[in-house]
């Protein structure tokens, strides 16, 4: 236990540095704030890489087996007995991956903004709002428990929506942050309602009882069925809802591009490499619980996976804003991620999905995070975000440009490079699940390779654009991540992750399946072949290509209209249709009513109030009146 | 002497003070530091109470003292305190606290404002010190009395219908509550055979299933148009939008918490069958208010409306968790009570701040606020994320122990019912995320707002004191669970009982 004590610094750091940057910072020096923000996430990376070397070297596994280790574990909230929201700290191989993952990347983000947002007049705000991240991100791969996972997952949630309104004075900005802080709350609510059936029939939030094999006490909720589907079914696919909605699983992806709006830095942290794939995680953390319990979720996540990751693929083709290519690439390549999970088994050498998904995880988190810096370096530089504006800049930008370069490699899974051995594993394991989604990933791997490059051609080859002024490399905080990020890149798939990842948390051994690598090495070549024809030197043939696809080729640049979709059902139905009756039901019928009554009250006393009217004749006369039909009727009723 | 009375004491002697104060200034920092000192009374009542509990004494209600009031009826004037009251009398305190420091500037009959607003504040205090209904309805009644005047002369807009409206409805309620305490009076027999309007006399008397039948919905709707029960909440939106800022705290913060606090303390209490025969129709009632609020909010232009709408989603939570009739769903609602009370008298003020610069409550005449005052705009955004339940501030607390507490129902119909209330967990996202995207970001609409000035320091302490117990709260939940969660025990009790 007390061996991994130094581990509560990790997450606290980060929630200390936000609160004394976001209290004092403008009292400093905006650099002030840069300086200790990155200086507490560098501390916070070797805590980190000091965790995994312990883990996976050291005192991680026993008899072969890697164990979580639970250094902190604290009530929060006790509602009854034992049943209680913990705030803790879980170590087991895919947390502690995750946090070398996080911090590695937060830290890189952390310096190379020290260059991107100089001079910006909200420094201090950006880097305690990265700091709020950080903590948050950190929190959610540390949970213990999956409430707590919800706790830091709403968090997550709020900081990127802070980070992507950013600019907070663009409209654009403000709509893409509500935007994605709505849509993920939608997909949230469904998740925590999976939570509450979850824990309703297990007494419990705790993943190290929920996903023991053995003794999970979901086993107890088999056979109870609602509408048909077994409750631990609606469970899980509520609870991958949530999921779906954080990695931007189609239909829940329309945030995501938009998300772009945000400062380059924050898109490389949040929305490539660390918070959109919390929901590749939490599908991994409940692996067991889908696995065994709800196999047709399972098979249902593979589908979504490997129907968003095509799906992605081909918008990307059509984008021009390069910010917007690159997510949709990151789309596309987290698909891949849920796929692989979604085909994985369990149990020695059928686990291979489920490694290569956390082994895809970490690869693409450097070489996208170093895509979008590289991309932030760019954009720095020629003041645009359209690869139409860019060409030719591989003469004023080197560094960038080989890093660039190495990036895209990875990604189009050239061999020998980090993207190359993970593909390669979700590849094996979709070919031995399921041969349809074996060949949806190995054409998206061929497209893959395609829009990247063409990407690569559009920006740093072709002809020079009319810039403002000479485009100049970006200074050295800035390409120091880059070319460290390559070094990731590159070499990331060197390491022995079939020892350290499986569902089962005993090592694999896993060899290269040539068979399969080479057939997807070589359409990811024929992808850069093409995009080399189309695009390294300017001709006619793309906007060709273009006219001769016509509608097809608007309805994908236009995103398959979903956004539109989304804006119908939301604007038309849910505010016109609900929102402007309610309102105007509230005031006219409901209050109208209240008003009513008043109306009748002091009408009817207008009416009679002249009765009172102070003359005596006039009460004498209605006295005798009335006493005379008074004994009229009397006489009447008693005869 | 029993040092719960000085929470009544306080604020009169402070009244008093400010009838002999001289000047504006002295009206100020009289009333300033009689709350001050009501503040330090609760806090020090919230601690005694805790130690009193640890020295292991159990009764449902401790400091009690009891003075026979008049004979013939059996009144009494008798007061006590369980952890929800005294919570409540903390959260009265700081509201209160807060309320003062946002009226600093109050334009004219200063010292007959603070005078009624303080009169105000007594007679929800001594509400909460109350165990005989007779004294609890004194109080109720003094509390409502001011709030008429407040809105009356110190309001805005049409402030003469909207003061009216708002004490007529609540006076409606109040004639429902004098039936229903009559009906418990006179047909709850006590093991003596002699009738009482104690509490927790009462409480131990039989009281017939038909009269339980017939006298709750009279003490429950009675309770229930001050907790703005839907369709009985329409006094809130006018009465709020003429209200002066102070007076809106005050209400929303803690006036419409005596209506959850008696729907629970008297109605299901002490006519539990009633209340569980009951209580479908009233979770239909308020599930529906919950989502109904929050989608009226989305419409509204008006940021005292919003509020308004946003306050009937959320005291619909209220009632929905206190009618799931499970202790943590029931500990839940108290907590939203608290939550919901110190987030929305945050609200008030912020909008009272913003009004005072810019002279509108429309979203869409302003705009890029946070740009110009960043005080303000900033701690209006974390009302807001309170207000949607971000973790770590006290709306979130609430809600999840009322949802995760009205799921352990096992029927159907209480699932159908909690997940449509958590649906409004998106709806309220979008629209206190479309107030803030409106009000405080975006380009500046007015070229005058440049040179709108920032918090100035009463109106820091104002908004700091309710935000640091908003975080303190969401921060560290489980001690004010653990406090509610107890006193709740002989409430669970007595509803188990008849099942």
């Amino acid at each position: 236990m007390n061996t991994f004590s130094y581990t509560f610094l990790i997450p606290i750091l980060p929630l200390l540095m936000f609160l004394f940057i976001g209290l004092t910072g403008h009292k400093f020096k905006p650099i002030v704030s840069g300086v200790i923000g990155t200086v507490s996430l560098g501390i916070v990376t070797l805590l980190s890489y000091a965790t995994a070397i312990q883990y996976f070297w050291g005192v991680g596994k026993i008899d072969e087996v890697f164990q979580t280790i639970i250094p902190y574990n604290y009530t929060w909230l006790q509602f009854w007995g034992n049943f209680k929201i913990s705030m803790g700290i879980l170590l087991d191989p895919i947390s502690v991956m995750m946090l070398v993952v996080v911090s590695t990347v937060s830290f890189m983000v952390h310096i190379y903004s020290i260059g991107y947002m100089k001079g910006d007049g909200g420094f201090s705000r950006f880097f305690s709002f990265l700091s709020l991240f950080s903590f948050s991100m950190l929190g959610l791969v540390l949970a213990t428990n999956i409430f707590q996972m919800y706790i830091f997952w709403e968090l997550v949630g709020v900081s990127s929506f802070l980070l992507i309104g950013y600019y907070y004075e663009k409209p654009s900005a403000v709509a893409a942050s509500k935007k994605a802080f709505i849509v993920t709350r939608f997909a949230d609510f469904g998740f925590l309602i999976g939570i509450l059936i979850l824990s309703f029939y297990t007494g419990t939030f705790d993943f190290g009882v929920l996903t023991n094999p053995e003794t999970t006490p979901v086993a107890s909720m088999t056979g109870i069925t609602f509408m048909g589907v077994s409750v631990v079914s609606w469970a899980m696919i509520l609870i991958f809802a949530g999921g779906a909605g954080k990695s931007a699983m189609f239909p829940l992806h329309i945030w995501l591009p938009d998300a772009m709006e945000g400062p380059t830095p924050v898109s490389a942290l949040i929305h490539a490499a660390t918070m959109v794939v919390a929901g590749v995680y939490l599908v991994a953390r409940m692996f067991v619980v889908y696995h065994f319990y709800a196999p047709g979720v399972q098979e249902l996540i593979g589908y979504v996976g490997g129907f968003t990751s095509l799906f992605a693929a081909i918008i990307a083709i059509t984008q021009f804003d390069i910010k917007r290519v690159l997510a949709f690439s990151t789309l596309s390549q987290i698909g891949y991620m849920m796929l692989a999970l979604g085909v994985s088994g369990y149990g020695a050498e059928h686990g291979v999905g489920y490694m290569a998904s956390m082994f895809h995880l970490f690869t693409h988190a450097m070489f996208k995070a170093l895509l979008f810096l590289g991309a932030g370096s760019v954009i720095h530089a020629v003041h645009s975000n359209y690869m139409y504006d860019m060409g030719g800049l591989r003469k004023y930008m080197p560094i960038t440009h080989i890093t660039f370069l190495i990036a895209t490699l990875t990604i189009a899974g050239v061999p020998f490079l980090s993207g190359f051995f993970s593909k390669d594993e979700i590849l094996v394991a979709a070919f031995e699940h399921n041969k349809l989604l074996f060949a949806i990933e190995f054409l998206v791997a061929g497209i893959t390779a395609f829009y990247m490059f063409r990407l690569y051609f559009n920006v740093f080859w072709g002809e020079d654009k009319h810039y403002h002024h000479t485009p100049h490399e970006s200074p050295l905080v800035m390409t120091i991540p880059l070319m460290i990020l390559a070094f990731g890149a590159i070499f990331a798939g060197y390491l022995p992750f079939a020892h350290m990842i499986s569902p089962d948390k005993t090592p694999m051994h896993l060899h290269l399946h040539w068979n399969i690598a080479i057939p997807s090495v070589l359409i990811g070549l024929a992808g850069i072949a093409l995009a080399w024809v189309l695009y390294k030197k300017k001709n006619p043939i793309p906007d060709k290509l273009a006219s001769a696809f016509g509608t097809f080729y608007t309805t994908v640049y236009h995103k398959f209209y979903i956004d539109e979709i989304y804006l119908f059902v939301t604007h038309k139905i849910l505010f016109n249709m609900v929102s402007r009756p309610v309102a105007w039901f509230d005031r006219h019928i409901v209050d109208g009513t209240m008003n009513g009554v008043a109306f009748i009250v002091t009408t009817s006393s207008n009416k009679i109030k002249g009765l009172q009217s102070g003359q005596l004749q006039q009460y004498a006369a209605v006295f005798i009146a009335g006493a005379l039909g008074l004994v009229l009727l009397g006489i009447y009723f008693l005869q | 002497m029993n040092i719960l009375n000085l929470v009544v004491i306080i604020p009169l002697l402070t009244v008093m003070g400010i009838v002999m104060a001289k000047n504006m200034k002295a009206v100020r920092w009289v009333s300033a530091t009689g709350m001050f000192l009501q503040l330090l009374t609760a806090v020090f009542l919230m601690f005694s109470y805790l130690a009193i509990r640890k020295s292991g004494v159990t009764d449902e209600m401790v400091m009690m003292s009891d003075h026979l009031w008049f004979k013939t009826l059996n009144i009494h004037y008798t007061i006590g305190v369980d952890g929800i009251s005294v919570a409540m009398i903390l959260l009265t305190g700081i509201v209160v606290f807060a309320g003062i420091f946002a009226s600093w500037e109050v334009e004219y009959l200063q010292k007959e404002f603070f005078i009624s607003l303080i009169l105000l504040a007594t007679g929800v205090f001594g509400f909460f010190i109350s165990i005989d209904l007779f004294t609890m309805f004194l109080y109720y009644e003094i509390a409502v009395i001011p709030m008429y005047l407040l809105i009356g002369i110190w309001g805005s807009g049409p402030k003469e219908y909207s003061a009216m409206k708002l004490t007529l409805m609540l006076m409606g309620g109040s004639a429902l509550l004098i039936v229903a305490m009559f009906g418990i009076y006179y047909t709850t027999v006590l093991p003596d055979g002699s009738h009482s309007f104690n509490l927790l006399q009462l409480a131990q008397g039989a009281m017939s299933s038909p009269a339980q039948r017939f006298f709750f919905p009279f003490a429950f709707l009675g309770f229930g148009v001050l907790g703005a029960l839907f369709p009985f909440h329409t006094w809130s939106p006018d009465g709020h939008a003429s209200a002066p800022t102070a007076v809106s705290m005050l209400h929303a913060g803690v006036l419409m918490k005596l209506g959850g606090y008696g729907i629970f303390r008297v109605a299901m209490y002490l006519m539990p069958q009633a209340a569980h025969e009951q209580a479908w129709i009233f979770i239909i009632l308020t599930s529906t208010s919950v989502i109904y609020g929050a989608f009226g909010a989305i419409w509204q232009k008006d940021l005292k409306y919003i509020n308004a709408y946003s306050s009937v989603s959320h005291c619909g939570l209220v009632i929905f968790g206190l009618l799931m009739m499970n202790q943590t769903a029931m500990d839940g609602a108290i907590l939203q009570m608290i939550s919901h009370g110190l987030m929305t008298a945050l609200f008030f003020a912020l909008i009272g701040m913003i009004y005072s610069r810019t002279h509108t409550r429309m979203i869409h005449e302003m705009g890029g606020l946070m740009k110009v005052v960043p005080f303000l705009g900033v701690v209006y955004m974390i009302a807001g994320f309170a207000s949607l339940g971000l973790p770590g501030l006290s709306g979130f607390v609430a809600e999840m122990t009322i949802f995760i507490g009205a799921f352990q129902h096992g029927d159907l119909f209480y699932r159908i019912a909690t997940i449509m209330a958590i649906s409004a967990i998106v709806v309220t996202a979008v629209y206190i995320l479309r107030v803030v995207g409106i009000l405080l970001l975006g380009p500046i609409k007015n070229e005058h707002y440049l040179h709108l000035k920032d918090a100035t320091w009463y109106e820091r302490i104002s908004t700091l004191t309710l935000l640091i117990a908003v975080a303190g709260i969401g921060f560290f939940p489980n001690w004010l669970y653990q406090v509610v969660y107890d006193s709740l025990d002989p409430i669970v009790l007595k509803l188990s009982t008849v099942l």
